[in-house]
């Protein structure tokens, strides 16, 4: 039996990878809620693993947490799904982040040049009474 | 009789494992929604009953063997729920193309109710 568990472990653990893999890519919010409920379904079947090996009995009311609460999150997401931009759900780079964040500093620059700075703490002007 | 079961049990286990392995490549390799939605659901109602199934055959005890027959009614009946609308909220979003369909009657039936719509106003 210990070779039947450790097969099935490599098996879960392979699948469970490549799961991963379709989460960290994507590429819309949807692609990694349907992952998210494989990985659900994988969970289940390591801890039915876990049983198996240590002939334990409390582990079998995890397993019906596990299913009456795995699906909440999907189903939370799929309602408040929007249209999403192309490359919206993509991870950005680090180089694409620093150029992100250069456009805005440059954009705030240019506006703050291009306003007046005659209202931002320069001389009083008119007659000061008082 | 005890080593059948076991035999049963490990038989299970492995066909459970192996549709996780399956859904994790299908995953990875199919292009669209819906067929990332078609290789996700299979461990999670066949995949999920067969690991019940050899957790069953394995400690072959009464009261374990009754929660674990609820375990699998719940999954089938969170499970199908969770993909409904995860690929509903795909098709309302315009993650769904016709043209990679082989049948879609959904897009047929909305494009003739617009229609006699139009028809019911004039």
């Amino acid at each position: 039996m210990t070779v039947v568990l450790i097969f099935c472990g490599v098996l879960l653990v392979t699948g469970a990878v490549l799961v991963l893999v379709r989460l960290q890519r994507g590429p819309t919010m949807l692609d990694r809620t349907i992952a998210l409920d494989a990985f659900t379904a994988i969970l289940i079947g390591a801890f039915v693993l876990i049983a198996v090996a240590t002939r334990r009995r409390d582990i079998v009311p995890i397993l019906a947490v596990l299913s009456l609460v795995g699906f909440v999150g999907s189903v939370t997401i799929a309602r408040f799904a929007a249209v999403e931009p192309e490359g919206e759900g993509r991870i950005l780079t680090r180089e694409e982040v620093a150029a992100l964040e250069r456009e805005r500093l440059a954009a705030e620059d240019a506006e703050l040049a291009a306003s007046d700075d005659e209202h931002h703490g320069g001389p009083a002007q008119g007659e000061v009474t008082g | 009789m005890s080593t059948l079961l076991d035999v049963l049990a490990a038989a299970c286990l492995v066909a459970g494992s192996g549709l996780a392995l399956a859904a994790g490549v299908g995953l990875l390799r199919f292009p669209d929604l819906l067929a990332r939605s078609h290789a996700a659901t299979k461990p999670q109602v066949l995949g999920v009953l067969l690991m019940l199934a050899g957790l069953g055959f394995w400690l072959r005890s009464g009261p374990v063997t009754s929660v674990l027959v609820l375990i699998g009614l719940f999954q089938m009946v969170t499970a199908p729920v969770a993909a409904h609308l995860v690929t509903r909220a795909g098709y309302r979003t315009g993650k769904v193309t016709s043209e990679s369909l082989a049948v879609d009657e959904l897009t047929q039936d909305l494009r003739s109710a617009l229609h006699k719509e139009g028809e019911s106003e004039r």
